[in-house]
């Protein structure tokens, strides 16, 4: 904290001729560790956008002759599997690989399905206030009070699982967080001077509602993205490692986990490979979503 | 007082009101006859259908259909599973249990870790002490559940085998279920060393659950306790001289106390969902591994009934907290 306490004046003293985003472009970089969030997430998308270059070898192709084999480093290990094969000899490294497309693909959907559904509701809510606003913040409160991952699972069970299902599942999970923040915000906004002055100069309410007040949400609304990103990796390898994922061979981090269960004591790594991906992309996750609070909202 | 609880009821009984209008559409927004669905029998003959279309009412308006749900559920009727056959609130109750055992000590990990964590790493701020456990905890805070619970399987359970993997007691004894509670029923039957097994079993669970509310409190409790330390009657008794343990202790921590559990009482379907996860690596036989069970197994009427049922727990809890905390701090209003 003492560094922080120093550096903001550092870059007030810089930025003085710069625009306003290039200092919090300064203050993000300036965070060692929000940085080596990013490199992490930038090199997780790389791999999962170039999997077809960089993956030793197909993620559903069978060697019947490496069943469980274990990783390159431990004894009979074989380099041409690196992290191992799993129970069916698939190996681990490509099924991880293809893996992370699954999840950002998904996670990244969800979230600008859930941030576009959430905000427009939340402004709208904020913005009209009176009975409606009342209505929808029972619901919200309604939806919040419901485990999200439970709220996921059972809309599976409406939807059959596949890619745009778990993605909408994810999303509906995510939106409630995204209404509240957008009402609040709305809230703050309407009561400036700027948008009494664009009302009374007879601005349209919906363009009072989108081209006055969100612009002016944005930086708490990209702080929520990036979290709702980390709880929508996690909740979509919970799914997969609870059996309600997509369905096999595909490889997702998650149902890694469940398919392997049964050789945890005899073959660890079909177990620590997906989970180590997993807990390193959560946590660059967190480390980015702490770097951008922290330049968005300084406490 | 009385004000602040009818609201809050008020708020509850809404609750329930909104939630049974989404169990009562979730079945019927099923792909799928839902006749069919909540009879579990895949092919019927004209005549069997017909009865069971009386049993269930759909031949009604779905209003009728949706006040004769309401009034069932308030009576506490919330249907039968397909699979088991038992009563709904039946296999409810005698779930909760395993998950209140598995939560109850859970919380009481975190509480005893993440207090004095919290409290130390306030006192040691921004020095190695503090450093190391806002590194842990956010650490702990990022890994799901499931994921740490599986690698310390493999520690605890397969490498160093200190631990069982799953079950809730040895399958050396047969404890009468007297109260539910593994815990309370190994205690008080005189089965020599089923209560030690019993803890033995429910340690690993509740650590990985209690991870959850642990790196919260530590974080919470550190950011409460920097908060009251600038406060002017901190001042004052250190200029009595009172030691920094009883200044920690008497003064601060009790004014931190409220913060600490507002953010607390928010967590309870984070914790309900935490719950969900470990249970199913421990094969921990309690609401989390029921429920998820019936949703593999499309087994609508419990999804249905164990919706409601759930949403109440966290409505319920949610309310003790909060009057938890009022009696705590006196200075809150009911209002």
């Amino acid at each position: 904290m003492a560094d922080h306490m120093l550096k903001p004046q550092l870059s007030i003293k810089k930025s003085h001729s710069l625009d306003f985003a290039e200092s919090k472009k300064y203050k993000f970089f300036q965070n060692r560790l929000a940085v080596l969030g990013l490199i992490i997430v930038v090199f997780n998308v790389l791999i999962a956008v170039l999997a077809d270059f960089v993956a030793p070898h197909s993620p559903v192709e069978q060697f019947r002759s490496d069943f469980l084999t274990a990783p390159a480093w431990q004894k009979n290990g074989d380099w041409r599997f690196i992290l191992g094969t799993d129970g069916l000899g698939r190996d681990i490294l490509s099924r991880l690989i293809y893996g992370a497309r699954h999840s950002f693909a998904i996670g990244f959907l969800a979230v600008i399905l859930s941030m576009f559904v959430g905000t427009t509701v939340g402004v709208l809510s904020g913005y009209i206030g009176g009975i409606i606003d009342a209505i929808i913040m029972r619901v919200t409160d309604l939806y919040l009070a419901l485990p999200g991952l439970l709220l996921v699972l059972v809309l599976l069970t409406i939807f059959t699982p596949s890619l745009a299902s778990i993605t909408i599942a994810i999303a509906a999970a995510l939106v409630p967080h995204f209404i509240k923040i957008a009402r609040a915000l709305a809230i703050r906004e309407k009561v400036k001077g700027y948008f009494i002055a664009s009302r009374s100069i007879g601005a349209s309410h919906l363009r009072l509602m989108f081209l006055v007040v969100l612009p002016n949400c944005f930086a708490p609304l990209i702080v929520q993205s990036a979290l709702s990103f980390s709880a929508a990796i996690t909740d979509i390898a919970a799914i997969g490692f609870l059996g309600m994922g997509v369905a096999p061979p595909t490889p997702e981090w998650g149902t890694m986990l469940s398919e392997s269960r049964e050789f945890i004591f005899i073959a660890p790594w079909v177990i620590w490979a997906p989970c180590s991906v997993l807990i390193l992309t959560v946590i660059a996750i967190n480390l980015l979503t702490d770097g951008l609070k922290e330049i968005f909202d300084p406490k | 007082m009385i004000g602040f609880l009818l609201q809050r009821l008020g708020l509850i009984l809404l609750t329930v009101f909104g939630a049974s209008i989404a169990a009562f559409f979730f079945i019927r927004v099923l792909p799928g006859d839902p006749v069919l669905l909540m009879s579990g029998e895949r092919s019927t003959t004209p005549t069997r259908y017909a009865e069971l279309v009386e049993q269930f009412g759909f031949n009604r308006s779905l209003f009728s259909q949706y006040i004769e749900y309401l009034t069932s559920i308030i009576q506490g009727d919330f249907g039968y599973s397909l699979v088991t056959k038992g009563s709904v609130i039946g296999e409810f109750i005698r779930y909760l249990p395993a998950t209140i055992e598995l939560t109850f000590f859970a919380l009481i990990l975190a509480v005893m870790f993440g207090l004095p964590i919290g409290i130390l790493s306030a006192m040691k701020y921004q020095r190695w002490f503090d450093n190391l456990f806002m590194a842990i905890t956010f650490v702990g805070y990022s890994v799901p559940v499931f994921v740490s619970g599986l690698l310390l399987v493999i520690l605890f359970a397969s490498t160093l085998n200190w631990f069982p993997v799953s079950g809730r007691i040895s399958s050396l004894y047969f404890i009468p279920c007297e109260t539910g509670f593994m815990v309370v029923d190994s205690f008080i039957s005189n089965e020599k060393g089923a209560f030690i097994s019993a803890l033995h079993h429910l340690f690993l669970p509740s650590l990985v659950l209690g991870t959850i509310p642990l790196t919260l409190l530590v974080r919470h409790t550190r950011s409460a306790i920097l908060e009251v330390m600038k406060e002017d009657y901190i001042r004052t008794a250190r200029a009595y001289g009172l030691s920094e343990f009883k200044i920690i202790m008497r003064h601060a921590l009790k004014n931190a106390m409220t913060p600490i559990l507002a953010t607390g009482g928010l967590q309870v379907a984070t914790l309900l969902t935490g719950a969900i996860l470990t249970e199913t690596v421990f094969s921990w036989p309690g609401i989390g591994t029921w429920i998820v069970e019936s949703i593999s197994r499309r087994d609508y009427p419990v999804i249905q009934g164990g919706l409601i049922l759930l949403i109440l727990i966290v409505v319920f809890v949610n309310l003790i907290v909060d009057l938890m905390y009022r009696a705590i701090d006196p200075r809150i209003r009911y209002g």
